[in-house]
């Protein structure tokens, strides 16, 4: 390595720039919060760009990863826990860091312009940064302790952003709920880390993975318990089941926050998680089959949920939630790896998703029905032709880049023992009902005449245009690297792939079923929403149970209302509230104040304002002081009692 | 020998004293009038004075001496602020009974 790299850089400015905006944003002019918001990105950025640069370019630089740097003064020294503050670059983080200061530099722009009637102006982009910020430190994390503030510092901005429009109900609410929601999976994160000290005494990833190495007793067990610990903090923060039910509610934050937050870069952090600690993975077949079971049962839940949702922001919170669960698919079949690639390119086409949605948004005045919107084709030539790149990728159509990713996992899953087949089939039926609902939401939203013919949409500035287009390029192009490459670039962090499998063919085979089901999705919403516009009302009508069921989403939230937000606040209310609060708590206030007034109300009358009195209260004072010091009690005392002893005989 | 050349005793010289800090006290505690009250304050201090030169000459101890001085600096100090505080107090109260200037009571 040439030098230091200067990576405890990467944080800092997107720092900088919140204390920035967020103190003095409301003071400067917007100009200078604008250029503040972008430099801070691109600044950390450049210092990626540089790392990937000496990375890429020199082959020496290769082997000496991983790149530590540690603060000289270490952060937590109490008796035998030791832990530092490190940041850790190597090939995974390299990747995740690429993905987040790049497409998050990309939405700085792109806020830029959709931002700019708004009043928190400053206030959203000190939050940007601030989630800039804690992400990155959360990737660079070279200990659990550390990953987890990060994570918990995304779940701040996160709440923040959700609720940015705080004066509205619901966005106040929606924050509320993926702030606790989240609560749950970080419980599950911290007794992990718990489990991890009392076992490994240690939460250094390296120094898990080389322990893990050295004994081969660990197998099963603990490993089990920590990996399904870490694993709910993951579902937490990645939105699987049970937790997922956050993320639709998070679309009612502004729309570039939708697409970096909760699209791109946050919601991912539990598979990279996942990827980081994939060594106590790898030793639990258990909990590898749950993180698989977990994600081919998202994929496909939250996929049905989204082919009848008409908002359009949640038809794509609903797919992020089913491409997160491809992820952990990906994981869950050990191919890191590919899990890793999807990732990196649905960072890519679901930012692109995001940003064209809030463009179409942007320029229709804020209406969200894809019912009343359609015909858009010819008002918003650009955002339709980069959003027609971002659905065929997600679609998973040659050579888009959803293609190879999605490609990947799937190849994986079939591969992966007697289960992997089913998985694989899942991840197929997911692949259709995905095709399907995202060519449902481009018929609906650009193809046939407008809905609404009162509203005059206009393309949006280029500030936003212009991401869009880098965004459209990388989800054409993002996946062309192919998983091979990427996955022998990534085996130092993320371990070798799995075999290649002894049939010929079989990728081949498998990448052509993929983009045949994607052509199956892509024919039935042609069918649906652009020959017979009328049919699916026909459908719906025609099944109507199926069509509650899916239209109220699986009445999940409902679920969980009456069995565990009811009771907990009937519990907190009742209880709590009134046995324990008012009566307990409220009750010994009530019997300490008595006392403290009725000894007041004694005590009262020696205050009585009279200043002779003080004086002679002073006086006898100071003469008993001077009685006890002057009489030599120690003669007087036995003296005394002997007379009044004798006195009393007598 | 004359009556001068002998030396006072000094158990003499601190009772007298004594008597006179017990009259400042006495004076303190029963006068009503404020400015009688604070000229009880200046006996008091004046008979701890005396008790000082007392016991700095039986040591010959200078020290005691220069107490004394502190003392007598402080009280002409107090009797300048106590002595407005007083004229203060008869202009907002027209009245100088302590007993009267009770605002602070319940």
């Amino acid at each position: 390595m040439t030098g230091p790299l200067y990576i405890w850089l990467i944080p800092l400015f997107p720092f900088a720039g919140f204390l920035l905006n967020g103190i003095l944003g409301s003071r400067l002019p917007k100009w200078m919060v604008t250029t503040v918001a972008l430099l801070t990105p691109l600044a950390s950025l450049g210092i990626v760009l540089n790392a990937a640069r000496i990375v890429f370019g020199n082959g020496h630089a290769f082997d000496s990863l991983p790149y530590i740097e540690t603060c000289p003064m270490g952060w937590i020294n109490v008796g035998t826990l030791h832990i530092d503050f490190s940041f850790v670059l190597d090939q995974l983080s390299l990747v995740m860091l690429l993905v987040v200061t790049g497409v998050g530099f990309l939405i700085h722009i792109y806020s830029v312009g959709y931002m700019s009637h708004d009043d928190g102006y400053a206030r959203y982009f000190g939050f940007l940064n601030l989630f800039l910020f804690f992400m990155t430190v959360l990737v660079l994390a070279g200990n659990a302790l550390l990953m987890f503030v990060g994570w918990e510092g995304v779940g701040l901005a996160s709440y923040l952003l959700i609720g940015f429009y705080f004066q509205k109900d619901s966005a106040a609410n929606a924050g509320k709920k993926a702030f606790i929601v989240n609560r749950i999976g970080d419980f599950g994160f911290l007794i992990g880390m718990f489990l991890l000290l009392a076992n490994f005494g240690t939460l250094t990833f390296s120094e898990i993975a080389t322990k893990l190495g050295q004994d081969p007793g660990w197998q099963g067990g603990v490993v089990t318990v920590i990996a399904l610990c870490l694993l709910l903090g993951a579902t937490g923060k990645s939105a699987q089941l049970p937790l997922y039910i956050w993320l639709p509610d998070a679309m009612e934050g502004p729309t570039p926050v939708s697409a970096l937050i909760h699209a791109a870069t946050m919601v991912t952090a539990g598979v990279y998680m996942i990827a980081r600690t994939h060594v106590l993975f790898d030793h639990s077949p258990f909990a590898l089959g749950v993180v698989a079971i977990v994600g081919a049962a998202t994929a496909l839940f939250a996929a049905t949920i989204g082919l009848v949702q008409n908002d359009i922001k949640r038809v794509l919170a609903y797919s992020t939630i089913s491409q997160l669960g491809y992820m952990f698919l990906g994981c869950g079949v050990a191919a890191y790896s590919a899990a890793i690639f999807h990732l990196m390119t649905h960072a890519f086409f679901k930012a692109l998703l995001f940003l064209a949605a809030g463009s179409v948004i942007h320029a229709i005045g804020g209406e969200q029905d894809l019912r009343k919107m359609g015909g858009l084709r010819k008002k918003l030539p650009f955002t339709f032709w980069t959003m027609t790149a971002a659905v065929l990728a997600i679609a998973g159509f040659y050579p888009f880049a959803g293609f190879f990713s999605k490609d990947a996992i799937l190849y994986a899953a079939y591969l992966h023992g007697p289960g992997g087949k089913v998985l694989w089939f899942v991840g197929l039926v997911t692949a259709l009902l995905t095709a399907f609902y995202m060519f449902r939401l481009w018929y609906l939203t650009f193809m046939g005449e407008p809905r609404s013919p009162e509203l005059h949409p206009h393309e949006s500035p280029w500030t936003m245009l212009g991401p869009l287009l880098i965004l459209a390029l990388l989800s054409i192009g993002g996946g062309w690297i192919g998983i091979e490459r990427f996955a022998a670039f990534l085996s130092p962090s993320t371990g070798a792939r799995a075999a290649e499998s002894a049939i010929p063919h079989l990728e081949l085979i498998l990448g052509g079923a993929a983009v045949a089901v994607a052509l199956l999705g892509w024919l039935i919403a042609d069918r649906l929403y652009r020959q017979k516009p009328t049919q699916p009302a026909q459908m719906a009508e025609a099944l109507p149970t199926a069509h509650r069921l899916l239209a109220n989403k699986y009445y999940v939230d409902e679920f969980y209302g009456a069995t565990f937000v009811k009771p907990l606040l009937g519990f907190s209310k009742y209880l709590l509230g009134w046995v324990v609060d008012v009566g307990v708590l409220g009750g010994l206030a009530w019997l300490l104040g008595g006392i403290a007034m009725f000894a007041g109300a004694i005590l009262q009358r020696w205050q009585s304002g009279n200043l002779r009195s003080y004086a002679a209260w002073l006086a006898a004072g100071a003469a008993a002081v001077l009685l006890f010091v002057l009489v030599p009690w120690n003669a007087v005392w036995p003296a005394s009692m002997e007379l009044i002893w004798k006195v009393a005989r007598h | 020998m004359s009556l001068f050349s002998q030396e006072v005793p000094i158990s003499w010289y601190l009772l007298l004293s004594a008597v006179l800090f017990s009259l400042g006290v006495v004076g303190f505690l029963i006068k009503r009038n404020l400015i009688t009250v604070f000229m009880s304050i200046e006996l008091m201090l004046n008979a701890v004075n005396l008790s000082f030169v007392t016991f700095a000459h039986e040591w010959h101890a200078v020290k005691g001496q220069i107490f004394v001085f502190f003392v007598m600096m402080v009280a002409a100090a107090e009797a300048a602020v106590g002595l407005a505080i007083i004229i203060a107090v008869f202009r907002a109260r027209a009245t100088l009974a302590v007993d009267r200037i009770d605002l602070m009571k319940l």
